[in-house]
C-alpha cells in the first residue's frame, strides 16, 4: 500500500502529460479539418496523403541522413573523449574535475550553444576571416553557417555528452585486471582495444545510441535554427503544419514518428538492461 | 607507467573537444561586451555594457524580465516536484510492486518521446478541454516529463549504490519509517538529491522544444531568446546568452558548493573517529 503510494505521484504525471496528449494526438490524426477548425471524425486521408507524398520519404531520408551522421560523430568523439578519461586520466581528482568540464555545457542552454555558434560559423566570423586571411579561400566559405554542415555540427556539439557519459560508465567497470590479462597474452594495443575494450562498452555505447537517435530523429528546432529554415526533417515538416494550424496532419505526422523512433529504441534496447548498467 | 605517445595524442585530441565545447561559448560572452557601435561579429569595436543595458529596456527586445522570472520559478517548482516524485518513486522501486517493469518503460518512453510530440499533444489537450494553458499547469507539465526520468534513472544509481545495512541497524534500534527516511537514508543521499535538483532546475530553466505549444500566452526565457534570434541583429542576443548562461553557472555553482558541504559533513556525523571511550 505504501509502496504504491509512493509510485503514484510519477504515474499520475506521465499519464496526464505523457500518456493523455499522446491519446489525444492519435485520436486526432483521425480527424478532418477546415482552414479554420478541427472537424471530429474518422477518416484516414491524414496519413493516405501522408504515405503518397513523396516528400515524406524525402524528409525521413533528411532526418534519417542528420541522424546518422550525428551518430558516428558522437559516437567515435564521445569514445575518444571517455578513453581518454578513463584510461590515461590516472588521478580520481583529475577524472572528476575534467568529467565536470565536459558535463557542465549540458546544464545551460542548448539555445544559446547554438545561437554561440554565429560568430564562428558567419559570413564574417572567425573562421571565414582565418581562412581568407591565410589566403587559403578568397571569398568567405558560406556553407559553415545555415546548411546541412551546421546542423550535424550543431548537434555533435550538442549531443556528444550523451555518449561520454554511459561509455566512461561501461569504462569504469572494467577490471583491470582483464586488460593486463590480455596484454599478458601478447595482444597488442589496437587488439586490447577491439577485443576487450569495445565489447565490454557495448552496454554503454547502446545507450548513448539510444539517446543521439531519438534526440536528432525528433528535433525540429536545432535543423530550423542552423540551417536557417533550408532544411527539411520531420519535426521541422510537422511543425510547419502545426503552424498552418493543420493538427490532424500534424498529428498523423507525428504518430508515425513516434513508431519509427520506438521502433528504433526497442531494437537499441534489446542489446541492453538499461537497470543494470546504472 | 610512463607517458606514452598515445597519452599526448588523446590529451590533445581532449582539449581540441573542450575547445569545441567552450569556444563558441567564449565567443558570444566576450562579444556581449561590444561597444556600442560594434555588430555581432569580431573585431571588437570597443568595450562596454550598452548591450545589457538594452537588455532592461523593455520595448527593445521583448519582455526579459517577465520571462526571466517566469522561467525562475518554473524551474524552481520543476526543481522541488522532480526531488520529491524521483525520491518517492526510487523507495517505491526498492521494493517489487504491480506493473514496476511497465512503469519504468514508460518513465523512459517519456524521454525519447520526440519534444514536439509532447508539447503538440499536451496543447492540443488542454485546447480540446476547454482549458487555458498556463506555464504553472502546461508547462510544468511538460516539463515534468523530461526531468522525470533524469531524476528516476539518477535514483536507480544512488540506491544501486545504497548499503541497506544503514537502515536495519536504525529499524533494529527501533526507529519508525519516517525516522529511517529522515535521519538515515535521507542525510546518506542527501549530496544525490541535490544533483537530482540541479538537473530538475536546469533542464526545466533551459527547456525549449517541450514548452513551445505548452507554455501558454507568456513566454519562458528560452522561447523569448528564440523569439530574438529572428528579430535581433544586435549583440544585446549575445548579452542575454552570457547573462543566462551566468545564472545556468551560478546554479551549478550552488549545487556544487551545497554537495561538498551535505558531504563533509556527513563525513564528520558518520564517523566516531576520535570519540572513542578506550
Amino acid at each position: 500500500m505504501k509502496t504504491q503510494l509512493q509510485i503514484l505521484p510519477l504515474i499520475a504525471i506521465l499519464a496526464l502529460f505523457l500518456i493523455g496528449p499522446i491519446l489525444i494526438i492519435f485520436v486526432v490524426s483521425f480527424w478532418d479539418y477546415t482552414e479554420f477548425s478541427l472537424v471530429p471524425d474518422f477518416v484516414l486521408t491524414n496519413y493516405v496523403e501522408l504515405f503518397e507524398s513523396s516528400v515524406t520519404y524525402s524528409i525521413y531520408l533528411n532526418t534519417l541522413k542528420f541522424a546518422a551522421l550525428s551518430w558516428i560523430l558522437t559516437l567515435v568523439i564521445g569514445f575518444g573523449v571517455a578513453y581518454f578519461l578513463a584510461f590515461h586520466v590516472r588521478q580520481l581528482r583529475w577524472q572528476v574535475i575534467l568529467f565536470l568540464v565536459c558535463t557542465i555545457p549540458f546544464w545551460t542552454s542548448n539555445i544559446i550553444r547554438m545561437i554561440a555558434w554565429i560568430p564562428v560559423l558567419g559570413r564574417h566570423g572567425l573562421i571565414n576571416k582565418g581562412l581568407v586571411n591565410m589566403g587559403i579561400v578568397d571569398q568567405p566559405v558560406e556553407w559553415l553557417l545555415y546548411s546541412d554542415f551546421a546542423v550535424v555540427l550543431a548537434f555533435v556539439h550538442l549531443y556528444t555528452l550523451f555518449m561520454v557519459v554511459p561509455i566512461f560508465n561501461s569504462m569504469m567497470r572494467i577490471d583491470k585486471s582483464v586488460l593486463e590479462a590480455a596484454r599478458d597474452a601478447g595482444a597488442s594495443a589496437m587488439q586490447v582495444l577491439t577485443h576487450v575494450i569495445i565489447p565490454l562498452c557495448r552496454p554503454g555505447i547502446a545507450i548513448g545510441t539510444i539517446f543521439v537517435v531519438s534526440l536528432v530523429m525528433g528535433d525540429f528546432i536545432t535543423v530550423q535554427a542552423m540551417s536557417g529554415g533550408q532544411s527539411a526533417s520531420v519535426g521541422v515538416a510537422m511543425n510547419h503544419k502545426r503552424a498552418l494550424l493543420q493538427y490532424p496532419a500534424a498529428a498523423a505526422d507525428a504518430m508515425i514518428l513516434l513508431v519509427v523512433v520506438l521502433v528504433m529504441v526497442a531494437m537499441l534496447m534489446r542489446t541492453v538492461n538499461i537497470r543494470k548498467e546504472l | 607507467m610512463a607517458r606514452t605517445p598515445a597519452y599526448y595524442l588523446m590529451a590533445a585530441f581532449f582539449s581540441l573537444f573542450v575547445l569545441f565545447l567552450y569556444g563558441p561559448m567564449v565567443a558570444i560572452m566576450v562579444l556581449s561586451f561590444q561597444g556600442p557601435d560594434g555588430g555581432l561579429t569580431f573585431p571588437m569595436n570597443g568595450f562596454s555594457f550598452h548591450w545589457f543595458g538594452d537588455l532592461f529596456k523593455e520595448q527593445r527586445v521583448g519582455d526579459f524580465k517577465g520571462s526571466f522570472l517566469r522561467s525562475m520559478a518554473l524551474a524552481l517548482i520543476v526543481m522541488i516536484l522532480t526531488v520529491a516524485i524521483s525520491l518517492a518513486a526510487g523507495l517505491a522501486y526498492r521494493k517489487s510492486f504491480k506493473f514496476s517493469g511497465t512503469v519504468f518503460y514508460i518513465t523512459v518512453a517519456s524521454l525519447i518521446v520526440p519534444s514536439i510530440l509532447i508539447t503538440l499533444g499536451i496543447g492540443l489537450m488542454f485546447d480540446r478541454l476547454g482549458l487555458e494553458a498556463h506555464w504553472y499547469t502546461s508547462g510544468m507539465g511538460a516539463h515534468l516529463t523530461w526531468t522525470l526520468p533524469f531524476g528516476l534513472l539518477i535514483m536507480f544509481a544512488i540506491f544501486n549504490r545504497f548499503d541497506k545495512s544503514y537502515e536495519e541497524a536504525a529499524r533494529d534500534l527501533g526507529a519508525t519509517p519516517w525516522q529511517v527516511l529522515r535521519y538515515v537514508i535521507i542525510p546518506i543521499i542527501g549530496p544525490s538529491l541535490v544533483g537530482v535538483g540541479l538537473f530538475g532546475f536546469t533542464l526545466s530553466f533551459d527547456e525549449f522544444a517541450r514548452s513551445l505549444l505548452s507554455i501558454g500566452s507568456k513566454n519562458t526565457l528560452p522561447l523569448e531568446i528564440f523569439g530574438m534570434t529572428t528579430t535581433v541583429t544586435t549583440p544585446t542576443l549575445y548579452a542575454l546568452g552570457t547573462l543566462t548562461t551566468a545564472v545556468s553557472f551560478l546554479i551549478i555553482g550552488i549545487s556544487f558548493s551545497t554537495i561538498a558541504f551535505l558531504e563533509r559533513r556527513r563525513r564528520r556525523h558518520g564517523s566516531d573517529a576520535g570519540q572513542g571511550m578506550v
